[in-house]
């Protein structure tokens, strides 16, 4: 191994707009960072912050979260509740010392498939700066955080 | 929360299959590597590549796989579940196993398209099928469910798409609802004069089909009126239609068009006269308007603002007149939903160099598509504002608001082909007036258009390729004097020229509907960033939303001409009418549940529910998911402080398990639970 850093990200997207942006990103060749490992949900609206909590305790160094465009939601308003846990869960996580790049939320429409894979560069190239997460270190270190452990599956 | 089973790798014999897709896979990931490093998981029983999974070929290795090896889960990593998950469904299906047995790996779009980096592809397609496969050990076996379909169809829009839709549907047996804004149908199409390119008169080949719209049984006809509200889903909608008041009794008029004649107060017509005529305050748009009764327009009727009047109802032989009238809230069921709400045109004042509404001869698309219908103010006389002088040259000018980079990007697509039409007509009505086209582009792609360009090249037409860049009256010397001045860059002779001309026809754009954005609320379907409603698959789905039973029509999806738009009407009404000969559908059961004995009845799901599928029972003091009103969006799943809500699919075990399962090569640092403690 190198001492190149290749973050790992992974992404939830909304199975109607994002993860077909992703598909048409990959239908029209557009070449992007192939760091993000996609995980398909039906709406952003269906992302537990748990999910977030177990990739990055898991192993990845960022999560991105991507659905509709507001007022596109295929759910109503789905995207809207996903922006609101996310807001709460990124408070959280600063609080852990966890830096804000690691998860972003992305708004991408089935027809965006150059702003998802533009979105996924710039991650990579802001998480390849940030370095490897290291959450043993910063969220279970020695503060005795072990409560915050997500639960086991 | 946890699964409670023995762990997974001592039930689940897993099949892993990797797709080559030809080279499109093959050429950038080690397809070879993939499978034989999946075979290493201890869940999978086989794992093999195969050039073209979805051939009957490579569908039938996964059948016989199931049988002969007893595999109870199948993996398949290809391209995206998009394409090709219901194909590798039905293999499950057919080789024994419930269809969501099954997880696919998108392997192709997500990986071997999206980068060249060979090594790197390959890892991801590893991460990708272990994720697939650790999830597909968790699948539960699902039933589809079954959905009626009501036989009846809701149409929105009585232009010349959902007319044809609901001649369509109707000729062939089944109710239709159609809706319209307006007083009467007809649409755009009936404020044209010709159509392109065959010049067929437009009234007279529309006004048949709104008599038959108006004559069937099986249409009911609900003008003057909008939708209110939208309940339910594909083959359960409950709509609500406000039915404004016209203040016509619809029973008792017989549309002899006496209040007209009579009324005193005289209008200016912006809608259907594009302003440039006069209606009255009680009108029909034009007299083929079906059906044929008046609206009365409140706002501007001396009766309604003054209290003092009301030669209408003097007049009117039936006493069909009622100005105590009020709107009608009328609620119906339907199967299906085909929206055709048509289109805005853009609206030159935005370019106020191009001088419409400032500079008096100066007029948009429409304006001219009035004054030269034989029924329109002038009598189809071409004539400058002033009601009598006829110009003796002419500007058309293209692309006014299209391909533009500060108003419309897109190309509307007809506009090239009317201001052909136009310069024909200026030739027929006045064989003596000089003709300039300015245009980027000339673009007539369609049935007989390219030929009707080379006609009007011989009719003695100049064309000038180049953007106009300003319309001013401001001359510069006396050939100048009382014109007005074309300033466009001829980029075919590279010079600025400067073309004094009497009257200039600006060729407007297709726009969405100024409301089109609340339209797609109502219908819980997407608009693009144009505010065209989104289709469900821009090639092979162009009339189908993201929407299960509601279907798009016509210049609401994107610019178009007639053709396009009664084809699409027609294939809109074929899709509903496929629907309701199959009678049933089956819907994904990715569907949402609550474990009611866990449940602490908090209630915190029940607000969060954009379907109101989430009810509360008082007694048990716990929540319920009203089954057929969920959409399985899962935002109850990920709120539910208990997690006691399942999300059929989509549940909390499967996604943990995936997402581990993808991060298989970085997890070496993990501290578990026990570990930490």
């Amino acid at each position: 191994m190198s001492d190149h850093f290749e973050p790992v990200i992974v992404g939830f997207l909304c199975n109607w707009c994002s993860y077909r942006a992703a598909d048409l990103a990959g239908t029209a060749r557009i070449k992007y960072a192939p760091n993000l490992r996609p995980i398909r949900v039906m709406c952003s609206g269906r992302v537990d912050p748990q999910f977030v909590l177990q990739a990055l305790r898991s192993g990845a160094d960022g999560v991105l979260i991507a659905g509709c465009h507001p007022g596109e939601c295929h759910y109503v308003n789905g995207n809207i509740k996903a922006l609101r846990r996310f807001t709460l869960l990124r408070k959280t996580l600063e609080q852990w010392g966890i830096e804000q790049e690691r998860v972003q939320l992305l708004w991408a429409s089935a027809s965006e498939g150059t702003v998802l894979a533009a979105a996924v560069n710039r991650m990579t190239e802001e998480l390849r700066a940030l370095g490897p997460l290291r959450w043993g270190e910063k969220v279970l270190g020695d503060n005795g955080a072990a409560h915050l452990v997500v639960e086991e599956v | 929360m946890t699964d409670q089973k023995k762990s997974p790798a001592e039930q689940e014999k897993v099949g892993v299959y990797i797709c080559h897709c030809g080279s499109n896979i093959a050429g950038t990931i080690n397809v070879e590597e993939v499978a034989q490093w999946a075979e290493k998981n201890p869940n999978v029983v086989v794992a093999r590549n195969y050039e073209f999974m979805c051939s009957s070929t490579g569908q039938e290795l996964i059948e016989n796989d199931i049988k002969e090896k007893g595999l109870t889960r199948i993996v398949v990593a290809s391209c995206s579940p998009h394409m090709h998950e219901k194909t590798f469904r039905e293999a499950t299906e057919r080789g024994g196993l419930n269809p969501f047995l099954f997880e696919m790996a998108n392997i192709r779009e997500h990986g071997s398209w999206a980068t060249n980096d060979k090594e790197a592809a390959t890892s991801k397609a590893k991460a990708l099928v272990n994720g697939a496969v650790e999830r597909v050990v968790h699948h539960a076996p699902l039933e589809k469910i079954p959905v009626d379909i009501n036989p009846n169809t809701l149409i929105v829009g009585g232009g010349i798409a959902g007319i044809t839709a609901a001649l369509e549907l109707a000729e062939g047996g089944h109710h239709v609802y159609l809706v319209e804004r307006e007083g009467t149908i007809g649409g755009r199409m009936a404020q044209i004069d010709k159509t392109f390119p065959t010049l067929d008169c437009s009234a007279c080949i529309l006004t048949p089909k709104m008599v038959d719209v108006g004559q069937n049984d099986n249409i009911t006809l609900l003008t003057y009126s909008e939708v209110e509200s939208v309940e339910g889903y594909i083959g359960n909608f409950n709509i609500t239609v406000r039915k404004k008041a016209r203040c016509v009794t619809e029973e008792l008029c017989t549309s002899c068009g006496i209040c007209e004649e009579k009324c005193p107060q005289k209008v200016i017509d912006e809608n259907y006269g594009a302003g440039i005529s006069y209606r009255k305050a009680i009108y029909r748009s034009f007299p083929q308007a079906v059906p044929g009764y008046p609206v009365l327009d409140k706002e501007n009727c001396t009766y309604f603002q003054t209290g003092k009047c009301k030669v209408c109802e003097q007049v009117c032989p039936t006493e069909a007149i009622d100005y105590e009238q009020e709107d009608k809230v009328i609620t119906f069921d339907v199967g299906n939903i085909i929206l055709a709400t048509g289109y805005d045109l853009f609206d030159a004042r935005q370019i106020p160099q191009y001088g419409y509404g400032r500079l008096a001869n100066v007029f948009s698309s429409l304006e001219f598509e009035r004054m030269v219908n034989a029924s329109g103010p002038t009598a189809g006389h071409i004539v400058l504002r002033d009601g009598v002088t006829e110009p003796e040259s002419i500007a058309i000018v293209h692309c006014v608001g299209s391909r533009d980079q500060n108003h419309n990007e897109y190309c509307s697509k007809v506009c090239c082909m009317y201001s052909l039409k136009f310069a024909h007509l200026v030739h027929e009505h006045l064989p003596d007036a000089e003709v300039y086209n300015f245009y980027i582009d000339m673009r007539t792609p369609g049935k007989g258009y390219e030929e009707f360009y080379h006609r009007l090249l011989n009719e003695g037409t100049h064309f000038i390729r180049g953007r106009v860049a300003e319309i001013t009256d401001a001359d510069r010397h006396p050939g100048e004097e009382g014109k007005l001045i074309v300033q466009a860059e001829n980029t075919l002779l590279g010079i600025q020229q400067r073309t004094p001309v009497d009257m200039v026809i600006l060729s407007a754009g297709i726009e969405a509907r100024h409301d089109a954005e609340d339209v797609s609320k109502l219908f819980k379907m997407g608009c693009d960033h144009d505010g065209f409603f989104n289709e469900r698959h821009p090639k092979l789905a162009p009339v189908s939303t993201m929407t299960d039973g509601v279907f798009i029509a016509g210049a609401c999806q994107g610019p178009k001409d007639i053709p396009d738009t009664v084809a699409q009407g027609g294939a809109a009404a074929s899709q509903v009418a496929k629907l309701i000969s199959q009678g049933t559908v089956l819907m994904e059961p990715v569907r949402a549940s609550i474990r009611e004995e866990e449940c602490s009845g908090c209630r915190i799901c029940n607000t969060l529910c954009p379907y109101n599928a989430i009810e509360f029972d008082e007694e048990k003091f716990v929540s319920r998911v009203i089954t057929a009103l969920c959409q399985g969006c899962g935002t109850c799943v990920a709120a539910c402080p208990s997690g006691v809500i399942d999300g059929a699919h989509f549940t909390y075990t499967q996604v943990m398990a995936e997402l581990k399962g993808v991060l298989w090569d970085v997890q070496s640092d993990v501290l578990t639970k026990q570990e930490v403690a």
